[in-house]
């Protein structure tokens, strides 16, 4: 990647990150941790990858996005928004009665959210189906699916991982956030979820791992799946729940953070300002 | 034997903190009491189980079918499950599993869905229900509650543990306002007619009890005498309460959090219908709707079920 693009990646991650924050802290309360593991990869799939229409949200030969760890809504919303699907206003209106941002998305609802998500584990085999349905239709198109660790614990989801890899479904790229914990703690102490990678592969998948938070690794995996015709593909993101803000990093309980405490309330604030600050002087 | 809260004001002790205190209480005594949770010990509270015996505590992750098929081998092996996770998880999502592995091999699976209806809040649409009871009615044997405050929920949970079979309750996990006196207890099967009238009857379950009354009140002091019964217990309704308290009634609503396909209004309606009663009778709850996010008051007064939505009801029927 060259250093144009990604500086422009970089700010636009910055971009998400700020309006995670900002849409959270006007909240109140939500899903913080997993939304923040996600942001670098949300900035290299809307800042590069898709092939989308934010003026025409339908189009029917387009990339398609399902996270299926609905709950990570936050992250997609302002992607979306930094993208131009709708205006950024609506990122603060976030679960209020009426809202087309509910904390689960809704693609009904919301412009550029293709599937409806939220419940664990569902998302991944309409990833399936929709990605299914792009070939049948003869498109030469990508769906991309991203997985929470603690989602995977869903047989679902290997019911879905079973489908794409038997069937070789290349155009349906599987993205397993690895931020080591889910609701109730780490993923290790729930269900020990052994090696993604292996586990992977042994089902069938050409599968990468990369750091999360590294902009320029995610863009070449994602090249790299795309290059591979002969099976299914999967990229495992190392990723840190509340990746980027030191301070939710090392929160304990950071799944749905609340903002009612001087320190939560302390933390975001400085995250807010310093977002604030590295946007103004890289557009400067 | 019930007594009425001195003050319905007060809010009780959160739902779920009384669900999880007193399966632990019970688990002191009865050794075969276990409980299983699927990742949301933290938000049930269900963490209060882990802490005080965590060796009868399953985490079983985010796995809420292989969560109940676990719970029912466990009942295979005389243990006395209880599981817990959001309303549409515990019911909807596990359906098959509850009835088959559960029910139909006459297992033993308590099972607490909480959140039900409005009270859902920010969780919005997609952890919405409005069909749990409806799908638990159609479980045969299955037996199915839905509780009005702290109070209750307790006995509900203690009577539970001592039944074998398929149990549901359905509870927020928040507080909410008090309709008993502590110490009050009930009979699984049995509605409670907490106000006399001669008028109008109201049958009621759930949090929506307090609204009923507040209703009541209103209706009583513009003339209006009402009765409300609190049928905490949807399956088996009790078809004899129903049919002496009809008498003489002007108009009958089952007022409930819940979609009027299928739940108490339909378990009413079938009483009324099947014994030849023709009274002015409305199922007052969700229209056949999805459920959406907001706070808790806001889609309770979206989805027109406040005290207010149930007086116009109540009006509109004795027009
Ligand atoms: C079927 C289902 N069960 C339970 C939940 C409640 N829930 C929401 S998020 C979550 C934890 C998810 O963990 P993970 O997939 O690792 O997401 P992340 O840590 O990245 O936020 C749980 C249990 C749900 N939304 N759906």
């Amino acid at each position: 990647m060259d250093k144009v693009e990604l500086k422009k990646l970089e700010l636009l991650a910055a971009k998400i990150r700020l309006d995670v924050m900002e849409l959270l802290y006007h909240r109140g309360y939500g899903h913080l941790g997993g939304s923040l593991s996600l942001v670098e990869l949300m900035a290299v799939l809307y800042g590069k990858c898709l092939h989308v229409d934010p003026a025409d949200p339908q189009m029917d030969d387009r990339d398609m996005v399902v996270l299926s760890k609905g709950h990570a809504g936050p992250v997609w919303y302002s992607a979306l928004a930094e993208r131009g699907y709708f205006p950024k206003e609506w990122l603060m209106t976030l679960n209020d009665g009426g809202t087309n941002l509910p904390s689960h998305p809704d693609r009904t609802k919301t412009p550029g959210v293709d599937m409806t998500t939220g419940s664990l584990g569902q998302g991944t085999s309409a990833a399936v189906g929709i990605a299914l349905g792009q070939k049948m239709k003869g498109q030469n198109r990508y769906t991309y699916l991203i997985v929470g660790d603690g989602e995977l614990n869903e047989g679902q989801c290997w019911e879905a991982f079973q489908f794409i890899a038997g069937k070789k479904l290349n155009n349906c790229i599987v993205f397993i956030d690895e931020n080591k914990r889910q609701l109730d703690g780490y993923t290790k102490d729930i269900l020990y979820p052994f090696d993604y990678v292996a586990k992977m592969e042994a089902f069938g998948f050409h599968t990468q791992k990369v750091k999360g938070d590294d902009i320029e690794a995610i863009a070449a995996a994602i090249e790299k799946a795309q290059a591979n015709k002969d099976s299914a593909n999967c990229i495992v993101l190392d990723t840190i729940k509340g990746q980027g803000i030191k301070y939710f990093e090392e929160l304990v309980s950071n799944h749905s953070v609340k903002f009612n405490n001087e320190a939560n309330i302390k933390a975001a604030e400085e995250a807010i300002a310093n977002l604030k600050e590295f946007i103004a002087k890289e557009e400067a | 034997m019930f007594k009425l809260t001195e003050d319905r004001k007060v809010k009780g002790t959160p739902l779920a903190k009384v669900v999880m205190q007193t399966i632990a209480d019970v688990m002191d005594t009865d050794e075969k009491v276990v409980m299983l949770e699927a990742d949301l010990g933290s938000a049930s509270s269900s963490n209060i189980v882990e802490k005080a015996h965590p060796e009868r505590y399953v985490q079983c992750g985010i796995a809420e079918a292989d969560m109940v098929g676990i719970a029912a081998g466990l009942s295979v092996k005389g243990f006395k499950p209880f599981i817990h996770t959001f309303g549409p998880f515990a019911t909807r999502r596990v359906y098959d599993q509850l009835y088959l592995s559960g029910a139909y091999a006459h297992n033993t699976i308590n099972v607490y869905g909480s959140d039900p209806g409005f009270t859902v809040g920010p969780n919005g649409g997609t952890h919405t229900t409005w069909e749990d009871v409806a799908l638990m009615r159609a479980m045969p044997t299955a037996v199915v509650t839905d509780a009005a405050d702290a109070v209750q929920l307790e006995w509900i949970v203690r009577e539970f543990a001592k039944m074998e079979g398929i149990h549901y309750v359905r509870a927020n996990r928040k507080d909410v306002r008090n309709v008993y006196a502590p110490g009050s207890t009930f009979e699984l099967g049995k509605g409670n007619v907490l106000t006399e009238g001669k008028d109008v009857l109201i049958i009621t379950a759930g949090q929506l009890v307090s609204d009923a009354l507040d209703a009541a009140e209103q209706l009583e002091a513009e003339g209006i005498s009402t009765e409300v019964i609190d049928m905490f217990t949807i399956k088996p309704i009790d078809k004899e309460l129903i049919l002496s308290e009809v008498k003489g009634k002007k108009a009958v609503v089952a007022f409930e959090n819940h979609s009027i396909i299928g739940g108490l209004g339909s378990a009413v309606a079938e009483v009324l219908a099947e014994n030849c009663i023709a009274v002015p009778f409305k199922r007052h709850g969700c229209m056949d709707q999805f459920g959406q996010v907001g706070t808790p008051d806001w889609l309770q007064k979206e989805f027109k079920l406040t005290a207010a939505d149930l007086i116009e009801t109540v009006k509109g029927l004795l027009k």
